[in-house]
């Protein structure tokens, strides 16, 4: 179909299949005709709660890149940016489907992304971090692409079909993100002696995060067992490779930071977020809370 | 009595959302049709995962095969194998490159090992749509959609956008 102008496609009553909060149940299912059966071996819950963890990941990542729309320093970075973000929801709207679907609630993606509390939510705390300077989004960024990339690539030969597949498409579009982020991190750290020094900083601030991304959670170690996950410890080794990679190039040294503490010995895998993840959430939740079963 | 050749033809014509000068056909996406009783089976494979235009593809499959008198019809997504520009057909490079967007070049093989790291933008030799020149920069790799990187022809000086290898 096509229109005249933006509005005018907004304001098609006929259309039914544009996606926000209150528009699934209308047809809209990103698994529509994927047959996910559970893999033999494998508890359905467990199947799901590892999906949630990755979608998790994928969701609070992407809200936190939404927060920079149109204050980014350019155009093309506001384009990039976006273009990370929407990769990364498209990502978290499967992964959380298919974990209404192994779980045997046949819970849908608005139902986990909107009206779950906090401490159901299986994402690791590097994600919901708080916004900083843009050195910062692009530590953020690296760390997280450069985990992801790795995980995504090794998890594109589960034994569960549908996470394959999700992962094989993820690896693709990750690996545009890690390199967009890693160019900038060398631009900053190799720039003028402010840049550097602010890349630097931000690296320092994300740091304490990064060992939680390689601890491995009982339901991670059930499913890398069972062929259908990864086990997070396995992928140290590729990390800190691509990551010194970047940094000699940035003349940036990896930072020396204590890592940020557990909360009896739990963290963002077990539902324990930092003091953020509320306020993220509040947000993120509004309109689904304000509006319960709304539909348009 | 219907022939199952009709409804593909039909399924044929519906074009991409965001790049309406190709059809499903041309863009690879279209991957079976299948009719039976006068139900009909769409098989689709999803361009990028977030891609927004898959939903309106889906309602757009349904519409116009409903108007060519399938009222009922199932679109079903494949993810396996992934999709990738490779399935873009000749036909369909030719109505990129006349739109103005530059086509995908061979998406390159994926070697062993992790995947590579690119710290310097890699230089690919993309044709200007507009003059034909071959000096063009790439300007970013993310573009109005997430199918798009943006170039620069540094013969006719004109920007134009390119559908990266995927």
């Amino acid at each position: 179909m096509s229109f005249d102008n933006a509005y005018e496609s907004l304001a098609d009553a006929t259309e039914d299949a544009r996606w926000a909060f209150g528009t699934t149940g209308q047809g809209v299912d990103p698994l529509s005709g994927v047959d996910t059966t559970v893999p033999a071996g494998v508890e359905g819950a467990d199947l799901a709660a590892y999906c949630l963890m990755l979608g998790d990941d994928a969701l609070i990542m992407s809200h936190r890149l939404q927060e920079w729309s149109t204050n980014l320093p350019e155009l093309e970075d506001e384009v990039a940016v976006a273009n990370i973000a929407l990769d990364l929801l498209g990502q978290a709207r499967l992964l959380l489907t298919r974990a209404g679907r192994a779980d045997g609630t046949d819970r849908g993606e608005d139902d986990y992304a909107y009206l779950r509390a906090e401490p159901d939510f299986r994402n690791v705390r590097l994600v919901e971090a708080q916004r900083g300077d843009f050195a910062q989004l692009s530590a953020v960024l690296l760390v997280f692409s450069t985990w992801r990339l790795a995980l995504l690539d090794r998890l594109a030969d589960s034994a569960d079909p549908v996470l394959a597949a999700i992962a094989a498409k993820g690896v693709k579009e990750v690996a545009y993100h890690r390199d967009y982020a890693a160019r900038w991190v060398v631009r900053l750290g190799d720039g003028t002696e402010l840049s550097a020094e602010r890349m630097g900083a931000g690296l320092a601030e994300v740091w304490p995060l990064v060992p939680e991304l390689f601890a491995t959670h009982p339901v991670e170690r059930r499913l890398a067992e069972a062929g259908v996950g990864v086990d997070p410890a396995t992928l140290r080794a590729e990390f800190d490779q691509v990551v010194a990679e970047v940094l000699v190039a940035a003349m940036l040294t990896v930072p020396d930071a204590p890592e940020l503490a557990r909360v009896g010995g739990r963290a963002g895998r077990d539902g324990v977020h930092t003091e953020v993840m509320g306020f993220l959430l509040a947000e993120l939740q509004s309109v689904a809370r304000a509006y319960p079963g709304a539909t348009w | 009595m219907t022939a199952p050749a009709d409804a593909r033809a039909v399924a044929e014509t519906v074009t991409d959302p965001e790049l309406p000068m190709l059809t499903l056909a041309d863009l690879g996406v279209l991957r079976e049709v299948s009719e039976q009783d006068g139900r009909v089976t769409v098989l689709i494979t999803p361009t990028y995962t977030g891609c927004p235009a898959l939903d309106v593809m889906r309602a757009d499959l349904v519409r116009a095969l409903g108007s060519a008198g399938y009222p009922e019809v199932e679109v079903r997504t494949v993810l396996r194998p992934a999709w990738t520009t490779d399935w873009i057909s000749a036909a369909g490079r030719h109505k990129l490159a006349a739109a103005g967007i530059a086509p995908p070049g061979t998406v390159p093989r994926r070697t062993t090992g992790p995947v590579p790291l690119t710290l310097v933008a890699p230089v690919r030799r993309v044709t200007c749509p507009h003059c034909g020149g071959t000096d063009t920069e790439l300007l970013s790799e993310f573009g109005a959609t997430a199918c798009r990187a943006l170039y620069r022809c540094r013969a006719c000086r004109e920007p134009f956008e390119q559908f990266k290898e995927h």
